[in-house]
């Protein structure tokens, strides 16, 4: 196996293409997706459990904490969003704490598509991405050719990462190899006028697809149609990132790589609030996949509230007491 | 720059060690009867804990009249009364975990995580699981009013101190026995502190009796002509000397002896849990396991698979400082353990398997063994057909489901088995094939105290545990 390759690098179609059979047809994507190995739920979510008893302390809390600040999508999807809102937003995550000049900048600020100039705008040169959800987030119950709309119109408004949403009625009803054309739709869609290409994270909705071996097909169906990163879900929902849902999507791009030599990255998001759960996340990206991925380039939290109580953890350890909400901004 | 986990270390300062410990016997400490003592000795530090009290043939005769004394009164109280008694030392023993399982992880040298999360949960349990049955042993199967036996001889290991503690004292308790205990020589803390938690229920003297101390003692305590049940955990060799000496006598015997159990993973187990079940089932508790799942047995054609990853997994084992929250793997409990350990290891690859261990860093005191794999394993070498209690896994393969059967049962062990198959008909058919008395279906080393555990062939006889563990304490 050659060295492996990031997902949007211009080589990985041709690592893909050696698969190519695999996505053939319907029924060649259906048995593959079938021959992979079961998941154990019990298992499973014992081993999330046992590396959430972890105990991230002093150097190492210090260190994880700023690596989740630097790792998060900071993310407004409402439908009362405004440009303040979303202007408001992008100054905090440049500047995530205004009284410690050492705090790390967030990764991205997630936005719908129509705020993507705004944000832009707003974010400058400062080095943070903006990721724009498409293809009619959140239900994606719409047609393709809106859904490509959706994509192109955000990328053309300058969005450096799209975050599409798979048609859950499609791989439920066991119709792959359309979801696997559409991911590669929209995957073309992220292609900018001068070439360039926007990052495509594909949002499964886990609780949606509710079983841990849809989670696990549906981890490879997007990795194969090209998926750079793969996201467990739009915090839409009852059911959003767990841990064991998580830790099975790390094995997943970790075994990618391994046989494809593809590396794709992961975002948990939805229902991550406080830093103790996003060091939890961390250990599991630490003892499943290693340094390999710990860093924004390869995961990141799709969150909002999770910023300021690291924030606030983060007071806490350089000065030895919590200041309280009120020392960190409200946005 | 990595992620790299800062020492997170558990107090030591929640236990209150004193220099030296007596014998409990008929609710008081005190000195053995000739004066002497040994030192218990912290497996991973090499430093000494404390000084204890070591029984001797008087010291025997003694507690076991204490016990016998207590039986008359202990036996006659009602069943709910007893239940009392043994709620509240469940109690007692979760308002305690920490400081017990700080006490476990020094003495014995398991890490932390497992006495915190795994030995004193089911403490705890056992004895609030058996307090329930206390008043209930007209509908536990064995007639309408069934008698407790006596006084109960009990010699229990090291591997799982307190735990094996509570299999052995609660149901014989809840029974109506009385009981006396002899701890293994190297662990003998956590049961000195049991005998407190015992005066701190209230429990009226002489019903439980702790005698550390060495094999002499144990064998005294066997042979005693007033004991007339006698439960043993340990090695094979012990349990068929004991054997030999309790034969016709009408003491009631159970035994729960070693095993050499075979993980069978099968091509469509899922994979990635497989693997966790295979590192929970041979390095939980420093392989120190007589169910240990020390034979893998996986099927040829996801070998390789299986192999790289849990060679993966293995290397992300944390060694070291059992008392560190994020150590996976702790001490081994004694330089003879670890010398066994290391001989067994040498005639594995004197025999021509091939060993592999995570390159991991080992501390420089106290007794340590890497986690071990040995690949190229077949029935014929030691490593795959004598227990060596310890983190070294032989791996086997087979190529149907009736090879692996035929090899899983080649040993003349019994103990337990584990089977990794998404198939249910499968796990049904092998669960009937095999002959072991405990069979975990993708799982392993899972307990709990409904559920009766004990042996086949020379794994013993008997049962621990559930509606079934109260038969070796009843008179039926």
């Amino acid at each position: 196996m050659p060295s492996p390759v990031p997902a949007y690098a211009p080589d990985a179609a041709g690592r893909l293409a050696a698969l190519s059979d695999v996505t053939a047809s319907d029924r060649a994507l259906r048995r593959f997706l079938h021959g992979l190995p079961g998941v154990d739920a019990v298992g499973l979510e014992a081993r999330a459990a046992g590396l959430g008893t972890r105990s991230i302390k002093t150097t190492a809390k210090a260190y994880a904490i700023d690596l989740a600040i630097s790792m998060i999508d900071l993310t407004t999807l409402e439908g009362a969003d405004t440009p303040g809102k979303v202007r408001a937003l992008c100054a905090k995550g440049i500047q995530p704490d205004p009284t410690d000049r050492t705090t790390p900048k967030v990764a991205a600020i997630c936005v719908y598509p129509d705020m993507v100039a705004t944000a832009k705008e707003a974010l400058g040169d400062s080095g943070i991405h903006v990721a724009s959800v498409a293809t009619a987030f959140p239900a994606g119950r719409t047609a393709l050719p809106v859904k490509l709309a959706d994509t192109a119109d955000a990328v053309a408004a300058g969005a450096d990462e799209i975050d599409m949403v798979i048609d859950r009625g499609a791989f439920l009803s066991g119709r792959y190899l359309e979801v696997f054309e559409e991911i590669r739709a929209v995957k073309q869609a992220c292609v900018r006028a001068d070439k360039s290409v926007a990052h495509l994270k594909v949002i499964f909705e886990n609780g949606e697809l509710a079983t841990y071996d849809n989670i696990r097909r549906c981890s490879w169906l997007a990795m194969l149609a090209g998926a750079d990163f793969i996201k467990t879900s739009t915090g839409k929902v009852a059911v959003n990132a767990t841990p064991p849902n998580t830790l099975l999507m790390l094995e997943a791009v970790r075994d990618f790589r391994a046989t494809v030599g593809v590396q794709v990255g992961v975002k948990p998001a939805g229902g991550i609030r406080t830093s103790k759960d996003a060091i939890k996340y961390l250990v599991m990206v630490n003892e499943t996949l290693g340094d390999d991925w710990l860093s924004p380039d390869w995961f990141r939290f799709g969150a909002s509230s999770l910023l300021n109580d690291l924030l606030m953890q983060r007071q806490k350890l350089s000065t030895g007491r919590y200041s309280g909400p009120d020392y960190v901004t409200v946005d | 720059m990595a992620f790299e986990y800062a020492p997170a270390p558990e107090s030591r300062s929640v236990v209150d060690l004193a220099p030296s410990y007596g014998l409990f016997i008929d609710g008081e400490f005190t000195d053995a009867a000739d004066g002497t003592v040994f030192k218990s000795v912290s497996p991973s530090t090499e430093e000494v804990l404390a000084e204890v009290a070591r029984a001797g043939e008087a010291d025997v005769d003694r507690a076991v009249k204490a016990a016998r004394k207590a039986f008359t009164s202990w036996s006659a109280l009602p069943g709910a009364e007893r239940g009392k008694y043994l709620f509240r030392i469940a109690r007692i023993v979760q308002e305690r975990s920490r400081e017990l399982a700080v006490l476990e992880s020094l003495d014995n040298g398991k890490p932390i995580r497992e006495t915190r999360d795994v030995d004193l949960p089911l403490v705890a349990a056992h004895f609030f699981y058996y307090a329930g049955w206390a008043d209930k042993l007209s509908y536990a199967g064995y007639g309408p009013d069934p008698k407790p036996l006596g006084v109960a001889g009990q010699v229990i290991p090291w591997n799982f101190p307190l735990l094996m503690l509570a299999w052995k004292i609660a149901p014989a308790l809840a029974a109506g026995n009385t009981v006396v205990l002899k701890p293994a020589e190297t662990t003998p803390l956590s049961a000195l502190f049991f005998a407190d938690v015992c005066r701190q229920a209230g429990l009226p003297r002489g019903v439980v009796n702790i005698l550390p101390g060495y094999g002499d003692a144990g064998a005294a305590l066997v042979a005693h002509e007033g004991v007339d049940k006698v439960a043993f955990t340990g090695s094979t060799e012990v349990g068929k000397a004991i054997a030999r000496t309790v034969a016709g006598t009408d003491k009631k015997v159970t035994l729960e002896l070693g095993g050499k159990a075979a993980n069978i993973v099968f091509d469509d187990a899922p994979i990635d849990q497989a693997v966790e079940g295979i590192v929970n089932g041979i390095f939980f508790n420093q392989g120190h396991v007589c169910c240990a799942g020390s034979r893998l047995l996986v099927q040829e054609s996801v070998q390789d698979e299986v192999l790289d990853a849990l060679k993966r997994r293995m290397a992300t084992l944390r060694v070291g400082d059992p008392l560190d929250k994020n150590t996976d793997i702790g001490a081994i409990n004694s330089p003879e353990q670890l010398a066994r350990i290391t001989a067994l290891a040498e005639a594995g690859e004197a025999e021509g398997a091939q060993r592999w261990a995570p390159a991991c860093e080992l501390p420089s005191a106290g007794y340590w063994f890497a986690p071990t794999l040995f690949t190229g394993v077949t029935q014929a070498h030691r490593i795959a057909r004598e227990e060596i209690f310890g983190p070294v896994l032989s791996v086997l393969t087979f190529r149907t489901p009736a090879e692996a059967v035929e090899k899983a049962n080649n040993t003349p062990y019994g103990l337990s088995a584990g089977i990794w198959t998404e198939k249910g008909s499968r796990i049904l058919s092998m669960a009937n094939k095999l002959k072991a008395g405990v069979v975990w279906a993708n799982t392993f080393n899972k307990f709990d105290p409904t559920s009766p555990f004990g042996g086949y062939k020379e794994s013993g006889y008997g049962r621990e545990g559930g509606r079934h563990g109260l038969e070796g304490y009843l008179d039926v």
